[in-house]
């Protein structure tokens, strides 16, 4: 039967090709496996070609006192201590060897005078620490990688989208999907699968994310038997766009107040004075986030309901060095001419803390041979993430991931292919042409966003939670009866079609969890409990598949080792 | 606020034609967000490519009024309004459905080029003023609206001898690095064939990141090729030691 289809066979299967599945790529061709690389989209078109700010790796190269103790306990801090400190560690211990090694393959960061990696301060961390070119350094990364990939000999494949990993009894055997371009379906046979698929921002109507970021490697990790974990703590980044309406949500990076952009409001009040003295604008995200969104919703918004970011007190040629793409976006699509008045921004959905959950060292799931990094793995950044870690985390990651997958495949047969499987993902992807009715995914979409974005938002409570919960279910019958115009050929409709089931699961995980945590942390207002709760400190909320349903589980966070514990201690 | 009408080719790779739509025309609007609007309520077929939506991606490019843009940055009001908006796949690529384009040549061509290679116990350190330079290349999104204007690929369908800008760009950024060491003068001239390029800075004109391609790129890379081939000294002198310049 599977001759039917197109099959492709791998020792390493990535699905998803920003910085973490290129990184892993890259180092699982190393590591001597075939790799296949799976997106959605064009190669280098994926959301890391959209960070901004920088890299975190404690160089200190401008600020000689940094070092990784001093990044890791900025990190624990920011995630309010619910990060997996394991990965925390990692993370801040390997993190300037990999900015090292993406230099050796090409990479151009801007320089301090004396011709090292030049560093920039950014929100929550202690030292200069982001590495950066200009504001595009993802577009940087991205590129080094994609080339470095493919000139090891990395498989690309292009515009494929996968909608169901296969099984051979309890481990993976691969992935079936369907190539955008004319509809057919393709079968991967693999020994590993690395997911690093990114985020699920297009549940919000308000967001920094493309059409991409729909939750699709969280859904069919889930699918698959996969937990998932930390699904309330979704990052509300403070400033994206506010006006004109089409470009709402798109990312004004933090690297405006890096390099010295003030917020106030529209009585030119520093408001931040009022919920972080210390840090004022360079607080993190979660903070600054609730305060824009307060100071709107307290009647000391701007004309757009958002708050005024102003870097024009800086000198014109220092604001188009520093923020080029800054200076273009407001100019072409705002009017706004950024080195003489303020910006608009405020809150936009941006990334996703939770995530599969993985063993620190190797990323692997729950599930033997599957991996996650990167934007779809939990752990590293707890109940809320620091700008710049994100870049950091897809790198770490990312290689440990390839590492582990590539070692995986040399101990393991190759996996079965099951029929049956591969018949029911393809009669569940041709349904929807088969409907005479039912209603456009793009309303169902639309009707998602609007119930995310009004009741799983920046601030939450439990009446909203519940009623959030019940429009899913409506939602999830909705979507199973979408009908799709058209035929297969590069059908944008018949796609979304497909991508509003892991969206419905993925919002359906973070309104349960949000439900469950009865506190306020990092990332997770509660209204209805606005304070820390010591119970919940130690604890991360577990969601894995019951039947058809959701099984949510409480799983205690382990002990810290007490030379973590010395470090975080510490005052600076 | 009033309609603007578009014309937007409906097709695949056996052909196709204008079809209209009405979209109700909002503060700020782009022609991505009319494509948009037209998705979500007339054809939800319609076939488009997009991602970041803020011109950092390179995704969206297409021809509108005949005019090689980013959908995403080509606002309405810049346009003429009491006309219909002509929104067009781009011309050079192979059509694979409405405004998607078959791209793949591209990545081809990306993998002749041989990677960054570093000189042999090169000290990682670099100044500013030789990093701007080269970083001017490495702003390049992969629009591909510059391979879509050259007239060498646009017009005379050299695809097989020739780079493309896009890809001159990409060498130029590895040849200047101030720590690379390899040579890629060979492969513009024989394989990428950079003699082709005359200079008629149509690349140039239509490049979202304002890169001076022809001036800052192509140029200096034609005069690389001719120091190696052209000069009999520098040509017996390449021939002696096998490195570059």
């Amino acid at each position: 039967m599977t001759e039917k289809y197109e099959i492709h066979e791998h020792d390493v299967l990535i699905i998803g090709a920003g910085g973490a599945g290129l990184r892993a790529a890259i180092e699982a061709l190393a590591e001597g496996a075939s790799v296949g690389v799976v997106c959605k989209s064009l190669l280098g078109k994926a959301h890391t070609v959209m960070a901004e700010g920088g890299i975190a790796a404690a160089m200190a190269n401008v600020d000689a006192s940094d070092d990784w103790r001093t990044h890791f306990r900025d990190t624990m801090r920011g995630g309010k201590f619910l990060n997996n400190w394991r990965m925390a560690q990692l993370h801040a211990q390997e993190a300037p060897e990999r900015v090292r090694e993406l230099e050796q393959w090409g990479a151009l960061f801007d320089r301090t005078a004396d011709g090292n990696i030049l560093q920039r301060a950014f929100g929550g961390h202690t030292f200069k620490r982001l590495c950066h070119v200009g504001d595009r350094t993802g577009l940087e990364m991205i590129r080094t990688l994609q080339d470095r990939g493919v000139h090891l000999g990395i498989d690309v494949y292009m515009e494929c989208a996968i909608t169901r990993l296969l099984k051979d009894g309890e481990r993976v055997a691969g992935a079936f999907g369907y190539w955008r371009e004319n509809g057919r379906f393709v079968v991967f046979r693999a020994k590993s699968v690395v997911i690093a698929t990114g985020g699920i921002g297009k549940a919000w109507r308000i967001t920094s994310n493309s059409w991409e970021y729909t939750g699709d490697g969280m859904a069919l990790a889930f699918d698959a038997g996969a937990e998932l974990m930390d699904m309330e703590f979704v990052q509300f980044h403070p400033t994206g766009m506010v006006w004109p309406p089409g470009v709402q949500g798109i990312l004004v990076t933090e690297a405006v107040r890096g390099e010295g952009g003030v917020l106030r409001n529209k009585d030119g009040e520093r408001f931040m004075e009022r919920y972080d003295p210390e840090r004022m604008d360079l607080s993190t995200r979660d903070v600054v986030a609730r305060a824009i969104y307060t100071e709107a919703k307290e009647g000391r918004g701007t004309e757009h309901g958002g708050a005024y970011l102003d870097i024009s007190h800086k000198p014109p040629e220092y604001v188009k060095k520093k923020l080029p793409s800054m200076y273009h976006q407001f100019r072409e699509l705002a009017d706004v001419d950024i080195t003489k008045g303020p910006m608009e921004v405020g809150p936009t959905c941006h990334y996703m803390m939770g995530g599969i959950r993985v063993d620190a060292e190797t990323a692997q799931a729950n599930v033997p041979g599957m991996f996650a990094a990167g934007e779809a793995a939990a752990g590293l950044h707890g109940a809320n993430r620091l700008g710049g870690n994100s870049l950091s985390d897809l790198l770490v990651f990312g290689r440990r991931a390839g590492q582990a997958a590539a070692e995986h495949a040399k101990q393991t047969e190759t996996p079965k292919l099951d029929d049956a499987q591969v018949e029911e993902a393809t009669r569940e992807m041709l349904e929807p042409f088969e409907r005479r009715d039912g209603d456009s995914p793009y309303d169902v979409h639309r009707d998602l966003q609007e119930t995310m974005q009004n009741y799983v938002g920046i601030f939450r409570r439990e009446e909203d939670l519940k009623q959030g919960l019940a429009e899913i279910q409506g939602l999830k019958d909705r979507a199973g009866r979408v009908h799709v115009d058209g035929s297969r050929l590069f059908n944008p409709g018949w796609h979304l079609a497909r991508d509003l089931k892991s969206l419905l699961t993925v919002s359906e995980a973070v309104a349960l969890s949000a439900l469950e945590r009865q506190e306020s942390r990092g990332a997770h207002s509660r209204i209805d409990f606005p304070q820390y709760d010591e119970k919940w400190s130690k604890l991360n909320n577990i969601i894995s598949r019951d039947g058809d349903g959701m099984r949510l589980r409480h799983a205690p966070i382990a002990e810290m080792p007490s030379d973590l514990c010395v470090i975080l201690e510490k005052k600076k | 606020m009033p309609d603007a009408t578009f014309k937007i080719f409906r097709g695949d790779r056996d052909g196709g034609e204008l079809y209209e739509y009405k979209v109700p025309i909002a503060p700020g609007m782009v022609v991505l967000d009319a494509l948009h609007y037209i998705q979500a309520h007339d054809a939800p077929d319609l076939a488009v490519r997009w991602n970041c939506k803020a011109g950092k991606c390179g995704s969206c490019s297409a021809e509108v009024n005949g005019r090689p843009r980013l959908t995403c940055k080509t606002r309405l009001d810049a346009l003429p309004l009491d006309q219909p908006i002509t929104v067009q796949p781009m011309k050079s690529f192979p059509v694979l459905k409405d405004l998607v384009t078959d791209v793949s040549w591209n990545y081809r061509v990306n993998k002749k080029i041989p990677p960054f290679t570093p000189r042999p116990n090169v000290e990682w350190k670099m100044d500013q003023r030789e990093v701007d330079r080269v970083q001017e290349f490495r702003k390049c999104i992969e629009c591909f609206l510059c391979q879509n204007v050259c007239h060498v690929l646009r017009d005379h369908e050299k695809q097989e001898q020739f780079g493309g800008p896009r890809f001159f760009v990409r060498i130029a950024g590895l040849e200047m690095h101030p720590l690379d060491g390899l040579s890629r003068t060979e492969l513009l001239k024989e394989e990428l064939g950079i003699g082709l390029c005359n200079i008629t800075k149509c690349c140039t004109e239509v490049c979202p990141e304002d890169i001076h391609i022809t001036d800052n790129a192509i140029i200096p890379l034609k005069e690389r090729v001719v120091d190696d081939f052209y000069d009999p000294v520098r040509w017996f002198l390449r021939k002696l030691s096998g490195k570059k310049h």
